[in-house]
């Protein structure tokens, strides 16, 4: 329900004629081009909260501009990186942050990638072993070890002749 | 023509799907030739029933006819014709028309060029086509029809989306359909071989165009939205990592792997098991992108579908497809036999490292987009999934990919030499390290990540190079001999070559553009000159413009380097009165591969406007790299052993399939 009164939100501004034009302005930038630089990188890991999956660096919406100026005004005050971004979660929880932490179940969220390669590697490794192994040779079907009977036209049935290990 | 002759043909179609779904099935099962044939006819005039009601639907939106609900939300009479035509699909209805549409044109294709597929095969083809169109038919007519009339008709529309505006809309989304789409038939050939229980090198002979084709257009599609949303969103992004594009990039990993496994399959009768899996994931992962664009269970910066009720009937399509064919696979996959056997450094060894990187690619996309929808739905939690995420997982997966790109086709069949691949690659190497010196060099105290990708990106084009000359035999056999033999490669090597290139191109051009692009961000006043990168440009003048169904204001710029002219660059705001809602035109110059980029803000106090300005080296590389991987896949598809309908070699006849047992 939130995420619809979010978007009748974003929706309403566009209407009003707040235009998609870009986003940080020439008078919020900081004097000091170090601090400046810092602002924008953070800018960059930090969500504006009504827009569709845009940065406050990215997004025009006065939400995001606020969410600027209050990056720049703590970085004056003399934050570090670190602090600015928990005072905002602070305030505006775990959702502002574009880099999803490592709290709770995100394990999930950051590991199962790899997690799915390292099942996939495993899976691979152990058919590999299977199909290697003289045990795995599809034994024939009676129909099979008749026909092969048929052509070697001998009574010897040669053991593993159906082994697909074979690089004919 | 009249809207009603559309929507009647659309319930017409729903009764051939229904029966397209049906009766060839049947006729595979009873082992009637006649009923089997009946699906091709069926295919056939479905193709027809939906075109008539898309052309209908056209003509309503180019005739302006606003009795017609769809044409007052969507259209406005001033709008440019082009515009009201790719109108039709720049609204949720209009574009399940065109999904459907391009469906069943890829049914139709199969049915007129598919002339030589087992008889049974082709039947449960086209019935598991059937099946699919039966299913979004349904779900045009019961929840998206757009032919709903509207009394009394309003004299005029309310226009489309402004940001929908443009070229793009005309190029973007049928590419991607055709994409998304293309893979249905590969989905119904898994599943027809599945029902069949026979699958061999030929059924991989008779798929691997198709992927093919639909790769390409996926590609393609891609790449254009990416460069739409470059030029028109105003913030210099080429990618956003937007929930709808990654949508369109897990089917694109998914199809990569696929399009690679087959060629196994077809070549050494291996990872049938495998491949199956993957044409199926292809189509249910793009079956998924259809279910998170038109329900708007995401939000994303394509918001003009939102509707939870729809969503809803297409998350049914979704389970009942996915799970049945998921259902099917486990319950027929392992009476597979599987084929010929390989050491793990072996062309086949090399094929199956990239599809497990690019499924576990997938995978990372996979999560990250629906795990906040799962957290939140889990315990209520909001949490964001942004672009670090999958810069890191996805680029720590595709790294592996890219240095082992060009190893796999210098390796044998079977039992590979390593050593001897490196060897061979030395050229390549060289070729990198002076590749990343030379960047180095260029950019001084850059980014240190950025030389050696630089480096890497050379290796992948000049070692899809070498591929080629070790083919032909250059520097082992006489030149001429060599170049007679390099005339000789099937054109599918060629493809495969190029393909590769383009994807050490694009490497480039990302490489390029987050590393050493330059930003500018200024309030400018008119006749004021500032830098960006080493281009001055100046503001000469800004003037309002009228256009057909918005206001303009225009702001152009001379560009000068060195005090040399290059140039004009004009970048406007539009103003669509409509629908009051306004769009930037990015001003973007293209200096040989690079290219300088101005959009436009607020009016600032002081008679000053807010100007962005971008120089991005390289940056068309990315589109370039892109386009040129397509036309590998494009050439591959020309080879003579894949053209549809092509003579077979004698050797093997077709009917050589493996039961199950």
């Amino acid at each position: 329900m939130k995420r619809f009164r979010a978007l009748a939100c974003a929706a309403l501004l566009l209407l009003a004629g707040v235009g998609p034009v870009f986003a940080v302005r020439p008078d919020e930038m900081l004097p000091d081009p170090a601090q400046e630089a810092r602002a924008r990188t953070l800018s960059k890991e930090l969500r504006c909260m009504v827009c569709q999956n845009q940065s406050i660096d990215d997004s025009d919406a006065p939400l995001a501009r606020d969410l600027r100026l209050l990056v720049r005004e703590r970085i004056k005050a003399g934050d570090s990186d670190d602090q600015v971004l928990g005072f905002l979660v602070s305030r505006y929880g775990e959702f502002v942050l574009m880099r999803p932490t490592w709290h709770g179940t995100n394990w999930i969220l950051w590991l199962s990638p790899f997690l799915v390669l390292a099942v996939g590697g495993v899976g691979l490794v152990f058919a590999y072993r299977r199909r290697r192994a003289p045990a795995a040779a599809a034994p024939l079907s009676a129909d099979e070890e008749r026909r092969l009977h048929e052509l070697l036209d001998g009574p010897e049935p040669r053991d593993g002749a159906g082994r697909n290990v074979t690089n004919v | 023509m009249n809207p009603e002759i559309g929507h009647y043909a659309l319930v017409l179609a729903l009764a051939v799907a229904i029966l397209q779904t049906t009766i060839p099935v049947w006729g595979a099962r009873a082992g009637d030739a006649a009923l089997m044939r009946v699906g091709t006819a069926l295919a056939i005039v479905l193709f027809g029933f939906i075109s008539l009601s898309f052309a209908t639907l056209v003509s309503a939106y180019v005739q302006s006819d606003f009795s017609v609900l769809n044409v007052v939300e969507n259209s406005h009479s001033m709008k440019p014709l082009l515009f009201k035509i790719t109108g039709v699909w720049g609204n949720h209805e209009g574009s399940m028309l065109l999904w459907v549409l391009v469906l069943s044109l890829f049914g139709a294709l199969v049915a007129l060029f598919g002339s030589n597929l087992p008889a049974t095969l082709k039947a449960n083809v086209l019935g598991v086509q059937g099946s699919i169109a039966t299913a979004f038919l349904l779900f045009i007519l019961l929840t998206s029809n757009p032919f709903i009339r509207v009394v009394p008709a309003p004299a005029e529309g309310q226009d489309l989306n402004p940001v929908l505006q443009d070229i793009g809309l005309a190029i973007h989304p049928p590419l991607l359909y055709l994409g998304y789409v293309g893979f249905s038939i590969t989905f119904a050939f898994a599943v027809a071989a599945l029902i069949d229980g026979r699958i061999d090198a030929a059924w991989a002979r008779w798929v691997r165009p198709w992927a093919l084709a639909a790769w390409a257009f996926l590609t393609v599609g891609i790449a254009m939205g990416s460069y739409w949303a470059y030029y028109e969103l105003g913030w210099g992004g080429w990618w956003f990592w937007d929930p709808v594009e990654n949508a369109s990039l897990m089917p694109w990993f998914a199809g990569t792997a696929l399009i690679h496994s087959a060629v196994v399959m077809e070549k050494r009768d291996a990872l049938k098991v495998w491949t199956i899996l993957l044409a199926i994931l292809a189509f249910s992962l793009s079956l998924l992108g259809t279910f998170l664009v038109r329900s708007g269970v995401l939000t994303s910066v394509h918001a003009f579908a939102t509707d939870p009720s729809r969503g809803v009937f297409i998350l049914g399509i979704l389970i009942f497809f996915i799970g049945g064919s998921l259902a099917i696979y486990a319950l027929r996959a392992p009476t597979l036999r599987q084929g010929g056997i390989f050491a793990p450094v072996s062309r086949e060894g090399a094929l199956v490292l990239n599809n497990l990187l690019l499924t576990a690619a997938a995978a990372a996309v996979f999560v990250g987009t629906l795990y906040p929808l799962a957290l939140e739905a889990y315990n209520g939690a909001k949490i964001t999934v942004g672009p670090p995420y999958f810069n890191l997982t996805v680029g720590a997966l595709m790294a592996p990919v890219v240095f082992a790109m060009p190893f796999g086709p210098l390796l044998a069949w079977k039992r590979g030499d390593l050593l001897g691949a490196a060897q061979r690659l030395m050229a390549a190497f060289g070729a990198a390290i002076l590749a990343a010196l030379a960047a180095v060099y260029v950019q001084g105290g850059g980014p240190v990540l950025a030389p050696v990708g630089m480096g890497l990106a050379v290796f992948i084009v000049i070692g899809a190079c070498v591929d080629l000359a070790e083919r032909a035999g250059f520097g082992r056999v006489p030149a001429a001999t060599a170049l007679a033999r390099f005339r000789g490669l099937p054109r599918a090597t060629f493809g495969a070559a190029l393909a590769h290139a383009g994807v050490g191109i694009c490497l480039m051009g990302i490489i390029a553009e987050t590393s050493w692009n330059a930003e500018r961000i200024i309030g400018a006043k008119i006749g004021q000159s500032f830098e960006v990168g080493r281009y001055e440009l100046t503001l000469d003048r800004l003037e309002p413009r009228q256009g057909p169904n918005y206001r303009a204001l225009v702001g152009v710029f001379s560009v000068r380097r060195g005090g040399a002219d290059m140039g004009t660059i004009e970048s406007s705001k539009r103003l669509f009165t409509a629908r009051s809602m306004s769009t930037t035109e990015s001003g973007i110059r293209t200096y040989g591969l690079s290219q300088l980029y101005v959009s436009l803000g607020d009016e600032l106090p002081g008679g000053a406007i807010g100007v962005r300005a971008y120089w991005k080296p390289l940056v068309t590389l990315i589109w370039l790299g892109a386009l040129i991987m397509a036309l590998g896949g494009v050439l591959s598809l020309s080879d003579r052993r894949l053209r549809v309908g092509a003579p077979r070699p004698a050797k093997k006849p077709k009917p050589a399939a493996v039961p199950a047992e």
